[in-house]
């Protein structure tokens, strides 16, 4: 395993892991002490409901994060993948409805109050084995995964690209929306799936258990992260941003671009599934909501904002434009909607390559202008 | 060898020369009632050098791209090494099998750095989990190197592809062909828009490579083909009108006609 | 307006019948008195009394007497609108804000509205309405206007009741309005059905088996169910019947589904046809296009209330057509500042256009929802457009939707002319072809591209101001079409008026024919699918542009 090591390694250069390391350690060691060790009186406690906050966040970074594999790097834009993440989101929301057991309103020990509502007699059989958390965080994976696979080789293999792809997968997840909307579907209907209780025994209105949930985000970020980076800078990442650049010249080349695409796509559509499976826990409830093709367009602002293509720009702008949200609807939800407009606008107009962009094309000024100064005094 | 219109009298495909690396015959393709290709019938034996000439709508592109299976051919067969049916195949199959290709205009991966453009045209297994997993070994690293030197982009290895000129991205793009090892290159006018020291040198390499490859290049140049020194093949209006060495084809009446009668 | 009023009348089936057949026991047939307007006063003032007993007895008073203006008397007093005035006479009055607006019972002339405190209202219980439903249902039969003969008679065919057999052939008899005559002869059958001469048992079956209705087919099942028909060959008969109304429906059915897939498709064709132009010729992808037709829908809205207050009522009706070039240069001028704005700066860069115009479309529906609300807001269908008709057995269609289909056409036509043979057709058509050529020749692309963006955005606006008279109007009223939109285009095939035209019919009238067999959102799924598994078979659409450019 020498080898893996040591592309583990380079993953990153020195810089990168250095921030990396630090991110990591605010994030999983500094937020959870601030909320739990310090009292709730001072100013440095960090309350739980922040902590959530962030938590959420973090999941809509990872969302981003699968997103911009794709977008960013394959160049292919996923108008659906709000899709992916209410499967993964659903797969554990299945879990935790089944966990709630006898507590429900209408006491049933194994239907859900909604089934019971609805008159049903049994369990359909989409639901068996939701009572095991290993099952359900595997469909999380699976489901979406087996989605993105069927979807992206019927989309690939008839070479849809470009806007076309895109404009079918939001008729892939507005599709999605209606089914979910449907009683008869099994999912809760329009009210989807929420009053959960706990989660593998921890409860999860518990403080602790909602900083637990935040930390394992954290971690997952983490992980995820590494793995888009790990396939980024392989070789099939060059051959991803190839296919981005001139897709028929890598056919020439000898590689599928085909099984490339969807490759990345399902990869994309099994990470998505991991951040909705994260994320319900953490609000408390998954409904067909997640499914329109609004939130699924919003992903790629987060992208483009923080800068596609560039892994951690996808990350930090999800958290920046979510935290921009958090705070505007707080203050006067009207705005936020000209905000947004106006970000989708400009981010495109004047900021194609995102913040990320903005920043190292200021430092490469600076470098260049430090170059030509030490140049000069060389050369005189 | 073949004749112009003379399609019926070709050999039968088991007749089919062991020596013949690509054998078309009777291919036909036409877009919305303009036939590109009108029983285009050619052989290209292993080993060979040839020059295809013809003047624009001739059906050279569209040659190349029937060979490449970027186009499908509404008849005729085409045939590739061991009599492989090459319109049943994509351009991946195709890639595969040993036909590299560069085109009209230069496509290399503009965001990518030169080396990284020659190593993913390195002769290497394309499968995706394979490609996902591999490094690049030290032997391969080395065959990149020599490319380089003899694309002569030694110094640009870590320039991206896109800062290139022109004829530099016209030598890259050779070079992703010679690192692919095809056993046929297809060169669609590989001297366009270069200095005519760039082409000299061009025509010294694809000497080079023509020792150890079977080489098909397009071109309009007249005088680069004939510093090519090869045998050459002359379309017009997607057939062929004349075949031979440049001496011939100069003094044949019909290339005659259709280079200067217009 | 039909439907409600015969659903009135047949409010309650089995007490409505009951109550005719008691009505008819009191009253003989119409007598051919004279029009003497003191009887009708005697009778109605005979109303204002606090005992039902004697409300019933004037009812029936009521009930015999021949003119022409008992029918709405009696129909007010059955809906609460009959009042006392202070003077005593006896008045129909209508809500109105705080006043009333009052009509004199006996004459029907308009007076001075009054107040709450001037009137007192005549009430009445459910046996009086019962009671009143009978005699109305009577007096209906021998009504002068032929279309409440109609609704008579639907009424009898509804609730059959052998008591008023004699009368209904009596006014068979009378009758000399064909239809009119057809519908008695049907309720007539109805009731014959039962009769005990086998002779008339026959003829009624073969009478029925001319019909189309369900609720006739059911009667007959039911007689067959219940052994009610003990001769063999009328039971042939009835077999027969039931068999050539179901083939009978059947056609209806498909012939309804048919007639609702292509109002369906007019109006996804008219929500499409402007993206035809903005995506399907000059390749930009709007995401606003769905606003654009809200503006033209919000713009009909705003001349709908400019009419309602400054110009007289009488011309109220004609606002539509003001609201048509107003929704055409609101959402062509609102073209042009996205395209100059915006879009222009990203020609070649697809995907950011598209997330870029998705900014545009949430900036305009939050600006709108700051202007106008939230709410739904209702843009009144013109008299002229109001109404329904049938066409046949029970299938009826909506002015307003039939108005769509041909407005819808007649766009699509409008467009296709402008395009092949204006100078600026001809200009747009050069430019998207080949933009450097036109260039060169003098064509100005910028602007070119600017009017045909403002022309694809100004169609979407008229096609809101048509969509305004069929669904309520708000600011999430483009987002219910954009999807829809974007999958007519692409499966018609893009860049193909044609395509738009058969795509967007194909789909409706496919839509409405799964609806009945899935449920209407299951069938908008599977519509989804399908369209997804079609472009993966023709990537291009229906209508595919063939050529060297479709290789790649």
């Amino acid at each position: 395993m020498g080898p893996l090591s040591s592309r583990l390694f380079a993953l990153e250069s020195r810089r990168g892991w250095t921030v990396f390391m630090g991110l990591a350690a605010v994030l999983m060691a500094v937020v959870p002490v601030l909320n739990l060790a310090v009292p709730e009186d001072t100013w440095l406690h960090v309350p739980t409901f922040w902590v959530t906050t962030l938590g959420k966040f973090l999941c809509f970074a990872m969302l981003a994060l699968a997103l911009d594999l794709i977008w960013g790097y394959a160049g292919i834009l996923s108008l659906g993948h709000g899709a992916f993440f209410g499967l993964g989101g659903y797969a554990m929301g299945m879990y935790l409805m089944r966990q709630i057991g006898e507590r429900g309103v209408y006491g049933h020990p194994e239907l859900p109050d909604f089934m019971v509502f609805l008159n049903w007699k049994e369990l359909p059989w989409y639901w068996y084995g939701f009572d095991s958390f290993a099952f359900a965080v595997l469909m999380a994976m699976l489901v979406p995964g087996a989605l993105a696979f069927v979807f992206g080789w019927l989309a690939f293999r008839s070479r849809i690209t470009g806007v076309y792809f895109s404009i079918i997968s939001q008729a892939m997840v507005f599709a999605m929306m209606l089914a979910f909307f449907r009683n008869e579907m099994g999912f809760g209907g329009n009210n989807g799936l929420t009053d959960f209780k706990d989660l593998l025994g921890f409860d999860l209105s518990a403080s602790t258990t909602k900083v637990g949930l935040y930390v394992i985000s954290a971690l997952m970020l983490g992980l995820v992260y590494l793995l888009c980076r790990y396939v980024v800078t392989s070789k099939l990442g060059r051959v991803l941003i190839a296919v981005r650049d001139a897709e028929s010249r890598v056919r020439f080349l000898g590689y599928s671009v085909t099984r490339a695409k969807l490759f990345v796509f399902t990869l994309s559509a099994v990470l998505a599934g991991i951040a909705g499976a994260l994320y319900v826990p953490q609000v408390g409830i998954i409904n067909p909501g997640e499914f329109t093709p609004a939130k699924s367009i919003e992903v790629a602002i987060w992208v483009a904002v923080g800068g596609r293509g560039t892994l951690f720009g996808a990350a930090a702008g999800a958290v920046a434009v979510n935290g921009a949200k958090s705070l505007l609807t707080g203050i006067a939800p009207e705005i936020w909607l000209f905000f947004l407009g106006a970000l989708f606008i400009l981010v495109t107009l004047l900021m194609p390559r995102g913040l990320v962009g903005v920043v190292r094309q200021w430092r490469e000024r600076r470098a260049i202008s430090k170059a030509s100064h030490s140049d000069s005094h060389v050369s005189a | 060898m073949s004749l112009p219109d003379s399609s019926p009298s070709l050999p039968e495909p088991h007749h089919i020369a062991p020596e013949t690396l690509l054998y078309l015959d009777g291919v036909s393709v036409s877009f919305d009632g303009f036939q590109a290709l009108n029983s285009l019938s050619l052989i290209i034996d292993r080993g060979e050098m040839r020059a295809i000439i013809g003047p624009n709508g001739a059906g050279k592109t569209t040659m190349m791209d029937v060979v490449t299976g970027r186009t499908r051919p509404d008849q005729g067969e085409v045939l590739f090494a061991d009599r492989i049916d090459l319109t049943a195949l994509n351009e991946t199959e195709i890639a595969n099998l040993g036909i590299g290709r560069k085109f009209q205009k230069p496509t290399v991966f503009e965001n990518l750095t030169v080396f990284e453009n020659l190593s993913l045209a390195l002769k290497a297994d394309r499968r995706i989990l394979t490609v996902l997993f591999s490094g690049i070994s030290a032997e391969q690293t080395e065959r990149i190197k020599q490319a380089l030197e003899t694309i002569r982009l030694t110094a640009q290895r870590d320039r991206a592809a896109g800062s290139l000129s022109h004829g530099q991205k016209q030598w890259l793009e050779i070079g992703m062909l010679l690192v692919q090892e095809p056993d046929l290159m297809l060169l669609d006018e590989p001297v366009a828009g270069m200095t005519d020291a760039e082409t000299e040198q061009t025509v010294e390499l694809l000497h080079e490579i023509s020792s150890t490859h079977s080489l098909v290049v397009v071109e309009h140049d007249m005088n680069f083909v004939r510093d090519l020194d090869c045998r050459i093949t002359v379309l017009d209006e997607g057939q062929v009108i004349a075949e031979g060495p440049m001496d011939a084809i100069q003094s044949d009446p019909r290339v005659i006609e259709v280079y200067l009668g217009r | 307006m039909i439907d409600r009023k015969s659903r009135d009348l047949s409010g309650n089936r089995t007490l409505g019948a009951a109550a005719l057949g008691a009505a008819l026991l009191f009253a003989t047939a119409p007598v051919a008195s004279e029009p003497s307007e003191a009887d009708f006063h005697a009778a109605l003032q005979a109303l204002d009394t606090q005992k039902f007993q004697q409300k019933a007895q004037a009812i029936e008073h009521l009930g015999a007497l021949d003119n022409p203006r008992i029918l709405e008397v009696l129909e007010s007093l059955a809906k609460g609108r009959l009042y006392v005035r202070k003077d005593g006479r006896i008045v129909i009055a209508e809500r109105s804000g705080k006043k009333y607006l009052i009509q004199d019972a006996i004459s029907g002339r308009p007076e001075p509205e009054a107040g709450k405190k001037e009137l007192k209202k005549i009430k009445v219980n459910n046996r009086l309405r019962r009671l009143i439903r009978g005699v109305t249902g009577r007096l209906a039969l021998f009504s002068d206007d032929p279309d409440r003969r109609v609704k008579a008679a639907d009424n009898l065919i509804k609730n059959p009741n052998p008591q008023v057999l004699p009368l209904f052939r009596q006014a068979r008899d009378r009758e000399t309005d064909d239809a009119v005559r057809a519908k008695l002869e049907v309720g007539i059958a109805v009731l014959e059905l039962e009769a005990d001469d086998p002779a008339l048992r026959l003829a009624a079956t073969t009478t029925l088996a001319e019909t189309s209705d369900p609720d006739i087919r059911s009667l007959l099942e039911h007689r067959l169910q219940t052994d009610a028909e003990p001769n063999l060959e009328i039971r042939d008969a009835l077999h027969g019947a039931i068999e050539t109304i179901d083939r009978k429906l059947w056609l209806f059915g498909i012939a309804e589904n048919l007639l609702f897939g292509i109002s369906l498709g007019s109006v996804l064709l008219l929500a499409a046809i402007g993206l035809a132009i903005t995506f399907g010729v000059m390749g930009v992808i709007n995401m606003a296009h769905g606003e654009m037709i809200m503006l033209g829908a919000y713009s009909a809205f705003m001349v709908q209330e400019i009419f309602r207050s400054v110009v007289p009522p009488e011309l109220f009706g004609f606002y539509l057509l003001a609201a048509l070039p107003v929704a055409f240069l609101m959402s062509a001028s609102m073209g042009v500042l996205i395209e100059r704005g915006v879009i222009r700066f990203l020609y070649g860069r697809p995907l950011e256009t598209l997330l870029a115009t998705w900014g545009i479309s949430l900036i305009l529906q939050q600006l709108v929802r700051s202007i106008f609300g939230a709410n739904n807001r209702e843009v009144a269908n013109p008299e002229w457009i109001s109404g329904a008709i049938e066409i046949a057995g029970g299938v009826t269609v909506t002015l307003n939707r039939l108005c769509i289909i041909l407005f819808s056409l007649a766009v699509v036509a409008a467009l296709a002319a402008f395009i092949r043979y204006s100078r600026f057709g001809l200009n747009m058509r050069a430019v998207t072809q080949n933009r450097s050529m036109a260039a060169s020749m003098g064509i100005r692309t910028g602007q070119v591209d600017a009017l045909t963006f403002a022309l694809g955005s100004g169609i979407a606006g008229v096609a809101g101001m048509a969509l305004s008279q069929i669904s309520n109007v708000s600011p999430n009223l483009g987002q219910n079409f954009i999807v829809d939109s974007f999958m007519v285009v692409v499966f018609g095939g893009v860049g193909s008026l044609w395509g738009t035209i058969v795509g967007a019919f194909s789909l409706g009238i496919v839509n409405k024919f799964l609806e009945p067999v899935s449920g209407a959102i299951l069938g908008k799924i599977v519509v989804l699918v399908f369209i997804i598994l079609f472009i993966q078979m023709r990537p291009r659409g229906l209508f595919a542009l063939k050529g060297r450019a479709a290789g790649d």
